[in-house]
């Protein structure tokens, strides 16, 4: 297990590094870090100077190098932008999208994969038609104006919630069902198909012969192998969440770092995008990585894999 | 994310907000006004950011030696008691005594001395350059007495001084350098900072030991900074009563707000003035703009008043001049071109385009009116292929000179000094399209000159010919709205430049 582990780990660290190269190299093709930098009221003059100050009339390839080194020694560099470390500034703003992320996969796995199960159990039921609209319009509907209709209705007129902010635990409420109730239709869908293809194999019609009651055959048997994709659409949902709640962050003002990687690309900060997008790809090698050994351990078939 | 998606959501949730109208909870009690930044400040440090939400705290935390009232635009001393230039190159300053840094440090030559060395360096980064880069070195005369060297005449250096040039403490900013400043900043201003989360989060607290300033005493006592990027975020945080004020605001919300009458809606010019350039120079290839003729056409098929009106409105103004108008030298007798398309078509087929031509249209803000002008010069047979970039990407391309017209708009970072702006753009710099030697001979004149009226003189010709070449399209000036709860009051300036110290409860 452990070479196997190791193997996995180090494959993930050739990955990272890929994806930071690409993504160093797109940036640098996309637009001039000096002006950027330079900001809107600068002159020619004054990006020359920028350009000289920071190195970026060197050649890609060095400047690359240098990134690579620094960052090997854990040293990530300072923030163009805002003059700060770069690893205290991520680890501040991943608090709050950690915390969002594990709310919102929690909630949509607790409210989709109950639906779904009772989908699946009575196909083109009322209640599956009701389930069906629900993801339907989770799918449908844009996060943004979603979660503006909450903060109208619960902020404004009910004034149980506040708007915005990351203040209290209060403040994630709106944000958890917005980015929860978009990643939930698939878990949903997923679910319930899954569902009713093991409900209608053989061995839980033996299990149900055999005497098993109801709920330990949907729950002990059908569930237990319908959830395995769900597993991996949920380490899938969750980097995305994690890199991508760009949308609920900006709604809800809560500075995390899906808006921090947003705002970093159009700023031009190489330093900053570059760990963060390090620290994205390592989530989601993670996660899988994650969701591969609960499978393992829901299905030993996997084990051998 | 689609902003016009955006700006339709906004009149939804105004509509369902509007239909329960609350009253506006302001937190005049506890004495703390809240106020929101749309954009993610970089650096608190103001040497560090170029952005106006850091000007904003740059005059409420630091102060400069002069301080230009924005009412009359006259210069008085704020650090400093007087100034006179010894020779063209020297200014000397006698500094205000007993003035203490928020940490307790004291202000004197020594101060200034190594703020203006510092800053002065090109090394040490500072983000503008054009705002120090004028500056030499400073000396110590003695301990209230300080010499500013200049590298070369400079007269706009007054009003250079009286804006974006801060006094530092030298022993804390020695050891803490710009990212300290930026996390715990240290000044002698109006308000001192008590909480910084980069980016996010700002708390401001008046200086009870404020020095007799020009800028006037802090009367809030509590100033609460935060960051909502989304502007319908902005506007729930104000229904509910958990934000005092937004600035910013787009016209349309503004219009909006201001009708349901729990809020004050003030709109303020600001000196950001919005035009067209063209390729005179033929930097970009063989291009018809190379022609005054066709120049002239471009300039008459512009409707300014209409997009005044329509699109901008507020305190927007028609220009005719590549500056702000109350910007020193920014001389207002000029040719105006008035809205005639019938003229345009006939200087088109003067000059030998009878059926017009088409043309690469740059623009990188304000899609709606970028469109409304493409629609303009279209009624007229110029053709446009309209091109959105993003600002960095559309000012690389025109420092290449690969732009045969573009809609442009500068804010002269608040200076309020002709230079800012036509200095900025017709001294053949990167992003000078035009390369006109006489213009550049006289604004060599008027930028160095001490003698205002000298400056004024050179100015009016350089401004003269621009207008009569029809170099550029000048076309409008910028506005905006700033929205409060009744319980503030405050009146906004027309530099956009958030006031906390003359703001108070009603």
């Amino acid at each position: 297990m452990l070479p196997f582990i190791l193997k996995r780990l180090g494959l993930a660290l050739l990955v990272a590094f890929t994806v930071s190269f690409i993504s160093f190299s797109l940036l640098f093709l996309s637009g001039d870090p000096a002006a950027a930098l330079a900001g809107e009221t600068a002159s020619g003059e004054d990006i020359e100077a920028i350009r000289r100050i920071y190195g970026f009339d060197r050649p890609m390839l060095v400047q690359y190098g240098d990134w690579l080194f620094s960052a090997l020694r854990g040293d990530f560099g300072e923030s163009y932008y805002f003059k700060l470390p770069v690893a205290s500034l991520i680890a501040e703003r991943l608090q709050v999208t950690m915390t969002l992320g594990v709310c919102g996969i929690l909630f949509a796995l607790l409210t989709a994969v109950p639906l779904g199960v009772v989908a699946a159990i009575r196909p083109n039921s009322l209640t599956d038609r009701v389930a069906l609209f629900l993801s339907v319009a989770g799918q449908a509907m844009p996060s943004f104006w979603f979660g503006l209709i909450l903060i109208v209705v619960f902020a404004i007129q009910l004034g149980l919630l506040p708007p915005s902010g990351a203040a209290t635990w209060r403040h994630f409420i709106m944000p958890t069902i917005v980015l929860g109730y978009y990643a939930m239709p698939a878990i949903m869908r997923l679910t319930r198909a899954g569902m009713l293809d093991v409900l209608g194999s053989d061995y839980i019609r033996t299990a149900r012969a055999k005497g098993a009651g109801e709920t330990r055959v949907l729950f002990k048997h059908a569930l237990r192998n319908a959830i395995i994709p769900v597993v991996s659409l949920a380490a899938v949902q969750m980097g995305f969440m994690l890199g991508g709640s760009i949308v609920v962050e900006s709604v809800f003002a809560l500075h995390g770092a899906g808006y921090l990687a947003w705002e970093s690309i159009a700023r031009n900060d190489l330093p900053t995008v570059q760990a963060l997008i390090l620290v994205f790809s390592m989530f989601y090698i993670v996660f899988t990585f994650l969701a591969d050994v609960l499978n393992a351990w829901l299905d030993p078939r996997m084990r051998s894999a | 994310m689609n902003k016009r998606l955006l700006d339709r959501s906004a009149l939804l949730a105004l509509t369902l907000a509007a239909t329960t109208a609350l009253p506006a909870f302001a937190d005049k009690a506890s004495g703390t006004l809240n106020v929101a930044f749309t954009k993610e400040l970089e650096n608190v440090d103001s040497y560090f950011n170029s952005s106006r939400e850091g000007v904003v705290l740059q005059r409420a935390v630091w102060d400069g030696l002069i301080y230009r009232d924005p009412e009359t635009n006259e210069y008085v001393g704020n650090l400093a008691e007087s100034w006179e230039w010894v020779d063209d190159t020297t200014l000397e300053f006698k500094l205000r005594e007993g003035v203490t840094f928020h940490n307790g440090e004291a202000f004197n030559a020594d101060d200034v001395v190594y703020t203006v060395n510092f800053v002065a360096k090109e090394e040490n980064g500072v983000k503008t350059q054009r705002n120090v880069n004028w500056m030499d070195s400073a000396e110590k005369v003695d301990d209230y007495t300080v010499r500013i060297k200049l590298k070369q005449k400079f007269p706009a250096a007054i009003e250079f001084l009286s804006g974006p040039v801060s006094m530092y403490p030298n022993e804390y900013y020695a050891e803490a350098g710009p990212s300290g400043m930026g996390l715990k900043p240290v000044g002698t201003g109006p308000y001192k900072v008590v909480d910084v989360v980069p980016g996010q989060h700002f708390v401001l607290e008046a200086n009870e030991n404020y020095h007799d300033s020009p800028k006037g005493q802090p009367e809030i006592e509590k100033i609460d900074i935060r960051t909502i990027p989304d502007v319908n975020t902005q506007m729930a945080e104000l229904f509910s009563g958990s934000l005092d004020l937004i600035w910013q605001v787009p016209a349309d919300q503004a219009e909006k707000l201001g009708e349901m009458g729990q809020f004050t809606v003030a709109n303020e010019s600001t000196m950001r003035v919005g035009y067209l350039q063209m390729d005179s120079a033929g930097r970009s290839g063989d291009t018809p703009f190379t022609d005054p003729l066709v120049r002239k056409a471009v300039n008459y098929a512009i409707n300014r008043q209409e997009l005044v009106d329509a699109l901008l409105q507020g305190s927007s103004k028609v220009v005719y001049t590549p500056c702000f108008p109350s910007q020193f030298g920014c001389i207002q007798d000029v040719t105006e071109y008035e809205y005639d398309p019938e003229k345009a078509k006939e200087l088109l087929a003067e000059a030998g385009y009878p059926d017009g031509f088409s043309t690469e249209f740059y623009a990188y803000r304000d899609r709606q009116y970028a469109e409304a002008i493409a629609s303009y010069l279209n009624a007229v047979g110029i053709d446009t292929d309209f091109k959105m970039l993003q600002y960095s990407a559309l000012r690389e391309l025109n420092m290449d000179g690969e732009v045969p017209l573009s809609f442009q708009t500068w804010g002269s970072y608040s200076i309020n000094d002709a230079s800012a702006m036509v200095s900025q753009f017709f001294k053949h710099g990167s992003l000078d399209s035009t390369r006109d030697e006489e213009v550049l001979e006289w604004l060599n004149v008027a930028d160095s000159s001490t003698d205002p009226d000298e400056r004024i003189e050179y100015y009016t010709k350089a401004i003269q010919k621009i207008a009569e070449e029809a170099y550029w399209a000048p076309m409008f000036t910028y506005n905006t709205n700033y929205v409060f709860s009744q319980d503030v009051s405050y009146t906004p300036t027309a530099d956009e430049v958030l006031r906390f110290v003359d703001m108070s409860w009603n």
